[in-house]
């Protein structure tokens, strides 16, 4: 009987198989779609080590953070910085992963809060307070509220860049006249227009509900409006049972109440945000209304052919909720973006990047190039670049909301840690699903508070 | 002969496997330090309901897409054993879905099913323009769908060879005692069929277990977690969640699972080694 040679070896065969599993996971990551040199000459001989930057592809911010690498390398021939470029959803699988490998970047780009303070904790970032001490100039001239999501007990550890981008309600113009109603002044308003746009056969939101925190927004701005910015910030000092707030309950039952009546696209389950379909279905006219980043400009003046330009776009902060608590002025969403540099870089890379942080990060020219693609950058006074162009109003308003919130509030998911932010989201997902109820919701929720 | 491939499969099999059992009794958020934690990440593992619901979820894909690809791939196969010169053609043919990546053929589908701006909406077809993967069930079934558009080619491939080394002189005799096309088949090309129903059923149901690329670009295990296989949970609890020891945990019983199966299936084959050839 030769019985056992097969079986060892389909058991070989197995474990293998099983091993194969076990480590897919480390290729589930990102392959850079792109890498650049990034400018002309190379290093030159005298061997001073190359920086590297990772960050984000999606124009026109991909551009804008091209040349301004290319700008530096351009003026700083002997200290070049080397970039990579990568999708949304898998940097952040993959930034995580080499920089728990040793494999990181000189220069990481990221959005502060939890995600950085992990890396803080595990000395994995430069402490840059004391840069920032001899370069006051650069400190004073970036928005002050941006230094929150960089600051660690105390500590700064990350560069504030790229812009400010609040959460907005976008909606088109166009499809409210067709139905002839008016943008919604209240929740009620909102509840209210609904079935109005649903009659008509057009959604009333658009929604890229596969990506997950794009569902997110609507939960941090009904919190906020009912019950104040303290109830999140409860649980983003890790309080226990701090989601158990009854304004907690009454935001789920509205974020629920809203799916039910249909008060979002179709399908908005399988829509992803980083193939940007679901700005399409507001510029396309599908769906009426959208509760998006205020970064989205940018690319529906890009893709939505006339719509920006031909002033179809229509834009504000989202609306009060009847007897709630918070301050209508309150906003939520990107306080900027944040370059950190890595411990484990050499001490020439590190002067690099700092190099790069005092003299090319934020100068005229990204800043114009900036406001050039309808954003505001963390400057402060950028608003002198807004001019009178098209995109002048949007940034106004931009600027008006980031700059006179009484509370700018980060992003859940980048506020908290790993941990939470994935069974947050993934719990936000099972809401909008319906599968969980809202009590069931905050009792997940408050099993992971602090983890 | 055997110390290369010995070694390979220590270096790249055994050795990565003990790691993750090692792993599964530790705590460590994928940057840091490793901490001993004893049987905290199994407890955390065990006691989350959002286990039994994967494992639930992955062998129901594992049943769907066998019961869904065999039966084809059979008929598919034994149809492409015949030597003629158009069969040859669409064999060449029918073999295209196997030579593209996962990643983007469910770039592809996704694409090709979106509600909005899909096939059905492109083309005006309400019937086409579901919501094909925002709905539990339809996602599920895109999900086989896609699996078997993808494979049925590659285990065609395995009945094909399995059904030309049937023995010629077994149908003759079959013809001459009267037989027809379907009896011949019923009669003589299944049974003969059995070792390869097997291969390609371990491979089938295995490879199931590790199903990721496909289902995480189409649905990310949504809507909610109605498509959250066993190797997806895994990887959210550790990629996305920073928790590599329960998702090693995870890992173990994904192995584990592997391992059982496909014991029970040498079993089901019988443990002769007859060959089934005529006359052997």
């Amino acid at each position: 009987m030769d019985l056992n040679p097969t079986t060892r070896r389909s058991f070989l065969g197995l474990v293998l198989g099983g091993a194969s599993a076990a480590t897919l996971a480390a290729c589930g990551g990102a392959a850079p779609t792109q890498t650049g040199a990034g400018g002309a000459s190379a290093p030159p001989a005298g061997g001073t080590g190359t920086a590297t930057y990772w960050f984000l592809t999606g124009q026109p911010q991909q551009g804008i953070r091209e040349a301004t690498v290319k700008r530096f390398n351009a003026a700083n021939a002997d200290s070049a910085i080397k970039y990579t470029e990568f999708q949304n959803d898998a940097y952040k699988t993959k930034i995580k992963t080499a920089i728990g490998a040793g494999q990181g970047p000189t220069i990481i780009w990221g959005w502060g809060g939890g995600g950085l303070a992990e890396y803080v904790k595990n000395n994995e970032v430069e402490d840059l307070t004391s840069f920032f001490a001899e370069n006051a100039a650069l400190k004073s001239k970036l928005f002050a509220s941006s230094f929150g999501a960089a600051t660690v007990d105390g500590k700064v550890y990350a560069m504030p860049a790229e812009t400010v981008a609040p959460i907005v309600l976008y909606y088109n113009k166009k499809v409210f006249d067709k139905v002839g109603v008016q943008p919604p002044q209240s929740w009620g308003d909102i509840m209210a227009l609904v079935p109005k746009f649903n009659d008509a056969g057009i959604a009333p939101f658009s929604l890229g509900g596969q990506s997950r925190w794009t569902n997110m927004m609507w939960l941090e701005f009904l919190l906020d409006r009912i019950g104040g910015s303290e109830v999140f910030q409860a649980v983003f000092e890790g309080k226990a049972d701090a989601w158990s707030d009854p304004a907690v309950l009454d935001m789920l039952t509205k974020v629920q109440d809203l799916v039910k009546a249909n008060g979002f696209i179709k399908g908005f389950a399988s829509i992803t945000a980083d193939s940007n379909a679901d700005q399409a279905l507001l510029y396309t006219g599908k769906a009426a209304m959208m509760v998006h980043g205020a970064w989205t400009y940018g690319s529906m003046k890009a893709d939505g052919g006339d719509f920006v330009s031909g002033g179809n776009l229509g834009y504000m902060n989202f609306p009060p909720v009847e007897g709630g608590k918070g301050d209508p002025s309150n906003t939520v969403g990107n306080p900027g973006q944040y370059l950190a540099i890595s411990s484990k870089a050499s001490d020439v890379d590190k002067a690099t990047a700092k190099k790069f942080f005092s003299t090319a990060v934020l100068d005229d020219t990204e800043v114009k190039s900036w406001v050039d693609a309808g954003s505001v950058p963390v400057v402060q006074g950028s608003n002198s670049n807004f001019g009178s162009g098209k995109d002048a109003d949007f940034l106004n308003f931009v600027y008006d909301v980031s700059s006179k919130a009484k509370t700018f509030a980060q992003s859940w998911d980048q506020a908290l840690s790993p941990t939470q932010a994935e069974t947050l989201l993934d719990n936000i997902a099972k809401l909008f699903q319906l599968s969980v109820s809202p009590q069931q919701w905050v009792d997940n929720m408050n099993k992971v508070i602090g983890k | 002969m055997a110390l290369p491939a010995t070694l390979m499969f220590v270096g790249f099999g055994v050795i990565p496997l003990l790691g993750v059992l090692v792993l599964s009794f530790t705590r460590w958020d994928g940057i840091g330090q490793i901490y001993p934690a004893g049987f905290d990440s199994w407890g955390a593992v065990l006691t989350d309901p959002g286990l039994p619901h994967a494992l639930w979820v992955t062998f129901l894909v594992m049943f769907l897409s066998w019961i869904a690809q065999t039966p084809l791939s059979i008929l598919i196969g034994t149809f492409l054993a015949g030597r003629q010169r158009y069969r040859e053609v669409l064999a060449v043919l029918y073999f295209i879905p196997l030579l593209l990546s996962a990643t983007a053929i469910a770039i592809t589908f996704k694409a090709l099913l979106d509600p909005n701006f899909g096939l059905g909406a492109g083309m005006h077809l309400p019937f086409l323009a579901q919501d094909w993967l925002g709905r539990p069930n339809l996602a599920m079934g895109v999900i086989i769908f896609v699996v078997s558009w993808q494979f049925i080619p590659f285990h065609s491939l395995i009945y094909q060879g399995g059904v030309r080394q049937i023995p010629v002189t077994m149908y003759e005799a079959a013809l001459i005692d009267g037989a027809g096309r379907f009896r011949q088949f019923f009669s003589i090309t299944l049974p003969q069929l059995k070792y390869t129903i097997i291969t390609s059923s371990t491979l089938m149901i295995v490879g199931s277990l590790t199903f990721f690329d496909l289902i995480f670009v189409l649905t990310a295990g949504g809507p909610g977690d109605a498509t959250r296989v066993l190797a997806l949970d895994m990887y959210k609890r550790g990629f996305q969640a920073n928790l590599m020891g329960p998702a090693s945990g995870i890992a173990v019983i994904l192995v584990l699972v592997g391992l059982a199966l496909a014991l029970l299936l040498r079993r089901l084959g019988g443990s002769s080694t007859d060959s089934q050839m005529d006359g052997a």
